[in-house]
């Protein structure tokens, strides 16, 4: 019985994991797939796989944190539901549709704005550069754990990032002068 | 240490946390709930006498370990403590301490 104690254990762990992270899986989720129904669908199937093997991912963490395994999970599940979708035939407007501000509509419309612009740029980047500044921005990985969830070198990844943003940032400054033309 | 430009202040903001609604939380807590549920029935309904069969064994711990709440590691342990009190009698104690087990997990599940 001391094999299910252990399990008892683990089980307690994992509940802590869930509610340490119920949010990043969310917020990774949402901002990846652009709306509220499907990013919960991804979160819910993200634990339960989580859960059914979370035993082996403890033992093969080496104490690290277990965020970056998780995001995975969300990661590997948003990749199969993008295919899915590719498959169906669907309009080019679903496909444009890919992200919108989760913030309140108190906002001024000048920030709204902005920020609308910010994020149909990243939505308009490279899937590599969009996953980076998602788990960098909205969840606040660092670049060792984003390395770990996109199976990269630290330094690669930190590259990723830097061109990512430097991307994004030219990408709206052509916009901002196309539009004053 | 590097300093945050403004245009990453921006994609901080734009890329603010999104809190997940309060039905996915419920949904999701049902969910693993209902999986560590699936376990306590499986113990609830063991055959005490099936532990004759050695075979049967790993099932029995599984079922522990799935049924991993608060209210099971404390079941689980009430289970080892009667084993321990009355190893002497071995394999019966364990069938007895199993039905008891059985009949406490049902109460707090209200069964």
């Amino acid at each position: 019985m001391a094999t299910a104690v252990d399990k008892l254990e683990l089980d307690r762990e994992f509940s802590d994991l869930y509610r340490a992270h119920l949010r990043d899986v969310y917020s990774y989720s949402y901002y990846r797939i652009g709306n509220h129904h499907d990013a919960e669908d991804l979160t819910e199937q993200t634990f339960l796989q989580a859960y059914r093997h979370f035993a082996r991912a403890r033992a093969e963490s080496n104490g690290r944190p277990l965020r970056p395994w998780l995001i995975r999970i969300a990661h590997n599940l948003a990749a199969n539901y993008h295919r899915d979708r590719s498959r169906r035939p669907q309009t080019h407007l679903e496909d444009a549709a890919v992200i919108s501000a989760p913030h309140g509509t108190e906002e001024i419309v000048e920030e709204r704005e902005e920020v609308q612009a910010v994020l149909a740029g990243v939505a308009g980047l490279p899937e590599d550069r969009r996953e980076a500044l998602i788990m960098r921005f909205a969840i606040g990985m660092d670049n060792r754990e984003i390395a770990r969830a996109l199976g990269r070198s630290e330094g690669a990844t930190k590259v990723l990032i830097h061109r990512a943003i430097k991307q994004l940032e030219e990408r709206l400054k052509e916009d901002e002068s196309d539009d004053d033309e | 240490m590097t300093t945050m430009s403004e245009f990453e202040r921006l994609l901080h903001s734009a890329l603010a946390p999104v809190e997940p609604p309060g039905a996915l939380t419920e949904r999701l807590e049902r969910r693993l709930t209902e999986l560590t549920d699936a376990a306590v029935d499986e113990l609830a309904e063991f055959d005490p006498s099936a532990l004759r069969d050695p075979r049967q064994w790993g099932r029995l711990v599984t079922a522990g370990v799935v049924a991993g709440t608060a209210g099971g590691a404390l079941i689980l342990v009430r289970a080892r403590q009667k084993q321990r009190r009355s190893e002497a009698h071995g394999l019966r104690a364990l069938q007895n301490g199993l039905r008891e087990v059985s009949g406490d997990m049902r109460r707090r599940l209200g069964r």
